[in-house]
């Protein structure tokens, strides 16, 4: 009986940390297999322990090119859709103007899309712009998907700023750009930040909005579904694992520093 | 979209703000046309690859032809009809197996929202790390990680096949004789990895802002635990629920990867078909269709779904 009660009052953790460790599965798995020695041409069954994927990650033919072309694209679609998703943020947070609630469908709307629906769409305007796809095709698609979430990001940090403050800079004799700047700014930085690296992870990941409008330009998530059918070498693992350290890395970091501005205000 | 819009934020730039007079009231009034300004380049790029896409896909699906002589518009419109009876299995199994897969989504993620929101306690930001983290390694290898787990003979299938589950599903038709992969009990399992995240950050979301002495005014009111989470938190928690369903259910609708690495010839979703015919047959008629028709059908579910569950301000 006791058990049962333990087992009562904590079924919520037991469930929770159920679900997270299904979450977690294949990124423990890709860990594994990172250092898997595999027969054959396919990394799906466990042979013995080494480490010559780690030490040579860059030893399969067109795999770093391909990391180095979407790290590439990432860049600067996330500059892209930060930039225009931050001013569709502020315009949308601060202004009162009409259309404003067609301004807001229109960017809900590529949210609530399919992303094969997009992708179609937008292979057809090219098919029939004539335009040549690889590189610019692709850039311009990862903008188009990415703004919307930026502007949501942005949002909702512009929306929970104390207007008082931007007033407090004017009466105290700031222009509007340098009031822009010092005050502005760093307030809505947070959120312009957090659109930002949602921004780079989308594009970084994106495999079906790419894969319609890349034509033979292979970036990493194609290069991973191209090597699906050929033959998956152990570097996709080992690059997988590497990308998840840095994210842990980055968020640990990103929160370390929070942490101590705040122990400084205190 | 409102050309109204578009037009004025074409016109030229205002004249740059005065400077501040040293004396007299700061500006209260703001350019008229600084909000078209703002939105004016954002939105031109959405107009031009978001809106207009939509409209060359409307007219390829109408237009009749060959690849070698060139598509006509003719507004043929048999081109719905056909692909719609043709492949009308593949659109029922997307609307099926997304379908599950957000019950699953839900299922399994409310208890980690609840546990992230209520009960971790001083391990909140680290399970809300785990929980974004894997976002930033490639879905596909994640996806394909799962063959390993469900491989034939491996210790999940030996388990599943001791526990005799797989003798149940596979009297559902969910599996295959003694396999998980290539079935699709493996689409399922990876749709609803792959979109439990959307699930549970909306949920987490929702359940973070609830008061708790809520919770703690059930509890004088003499209501057990789980009369509490069905008066109080779980009616509080729908503006989640909603968000998180439609952010798993719309991108499962879609998804071809998961059909086409974890299933088989046989557990073939719409967006396969359209990645096919867009991509190796070339027929775009039909494929423009297609994607038309998924889109028509996921707009109108989210509108009935939205409207039924009465909350219109989700955005």
């Amino acid at each position: 009986m006791a058990f049962v009660n333990w087992l009562k009052h904590r079924l919520v953790v037991i469930a929770g940390l159920l679900t997270l460790g299904y979450l977690l599965l294949p990124n423990i798995v890709v860990t594994v297999f990172s250092f898997n020695q595999p027969k054959g041409r396919f990394n799906y069954e466990w042979q013995e322990f080494s480490t010559a994927a780690w030490t040579d990650p860059c030893g399969v033919a067109d795999l770093c090119g391909s990391l180095s072309l979407s790290l590439q694209l990432a860049a600067w679609a996330t500059l892209g859709a930060t930039v225009l998703g931050t001013l569709i943020a502020f315009a949308l947070v601060r202004y009162r103007f009409r259309a404003r609630g067609a301004v807001n469908s229109l960017i809900f709307l590529p949210m609530a899309m399919p992303e094969v629906v997009m992708a179609a769409s937008l292979l057809t305007l090219f098919l029939n712009l004539g335009a040549q796809l690889g590189f610019w095709t692709i850039l311009i698609a990862h903008i188009m998907f990415c703004l919307s979430f930026v502007v949501v990001a942005v949002k909702a940090r512009v929306m929970s700023m104390d207007p008082r403050l931007e007033e407090a800079a004017r009466d105290l004799y700031a222009g509007p750009v340098q009031t822009f700047v010092r005050v502005t700014l760093p307030i809505a930085a947070p959120g312009i930040v957090a659109g930002a690296l949602l921004a780079f992870a989308l594009s970084f990941d994106d495999f079906i909005i790419t894969n319609f409008n890349a034509g033979s330009t292979v970036t990493f998530p194609m290069f991973v579904w191209g090597s699906a059918q050929r033959g998956t070498p152990v570097q996709i693992n080992v690059i997988g694992t590497a990308m998840f350290l840095v994210a842990v890395l980055f968020v640990v970091a990103g929160m370390a520093v929070t942490h101590r501005r705040k122990r400084q205000k205190a | 979209m409102s050309t109204g819009t578009l037009t004025e934020a074409e016109a030229p730039p205002p004249p740059p703000l005065a400077p501040v007079p040293a004396t007299g009231k700061p500006p209260r009034k703001r350019g008229r046309w600084t909000p078209y300004l703002l939105l004016a380049p954002g939105l031109i790029w959405l107009l031009v690859f978001f809106a207009m896409p939509m409209v060359y896909q409307a007219s390829t699906s109408v237009q009749t032809g060959s690849l070698e002589e060139g598509y006509q518009v003719t507004w043929h419109f048999a081109t719905y009809w056909d692909a719609l009876s043709e492949y009308y299995p593949q659109a029922l199994r997307s609307v099926l197996y997304a379908g599950t897969a957000t019950v699953l989504c839900l299922l399994l993620g409310y208890p980690l929202a609840y546990l992230i929101a209520f009960r971790a306690g001083r391990w909140r930001n680290l399970i809300l790390i785990l929980v974004i983290a894997p976002f930033f390694t490639s879905f596909l290898i994640r996806t394909l990680a799962w063959k390993t787990i469900l491989s034939d003979g491996g210790p999940v299938v030996g388990a599943l096949n001791t526990l005799h589950v797989l003798d149940v599903t596979s009297w559902l038709g969910l599996t295959a004789g003694d396999r998980v992969l290539a079935t699709p009990l493996a689409v399922v399992c990876g749709l609803t990895y792959n979109f439990l995240p959307f699930m549970i950050l909306p949920l987490y979301t929702s359940l973070e802002r609830i008061d708790g002495r809520l919770h703690e005014a059930a509890g004088d009111l003499y209501a057990k635990p789980f009369t509490t989470f069905r008066k109080v938190t779980f009616p509080l928690s729908m503006p989640g629920v909603v968000s998180g369903t439609l952010l798993t259910f719309i991108p499962a609708s879609g998804d071809y990867v998961n059909a086409e690495l974890l299933g088989s010839t046989n557990t073939q979703m719409i967006g396969n078909v359209i990645q096919s015919q867009f991509l190796r047959i070339l027929d775009y008629p039909t494929a423009a269709a297609l994607s038309f028709i998924l889109m028509a059908a996921i707009l109108l579910m989210v509108t009935v779904y939205i409207r039924k569950s009465g909350t219109e301000d989700l955005v």
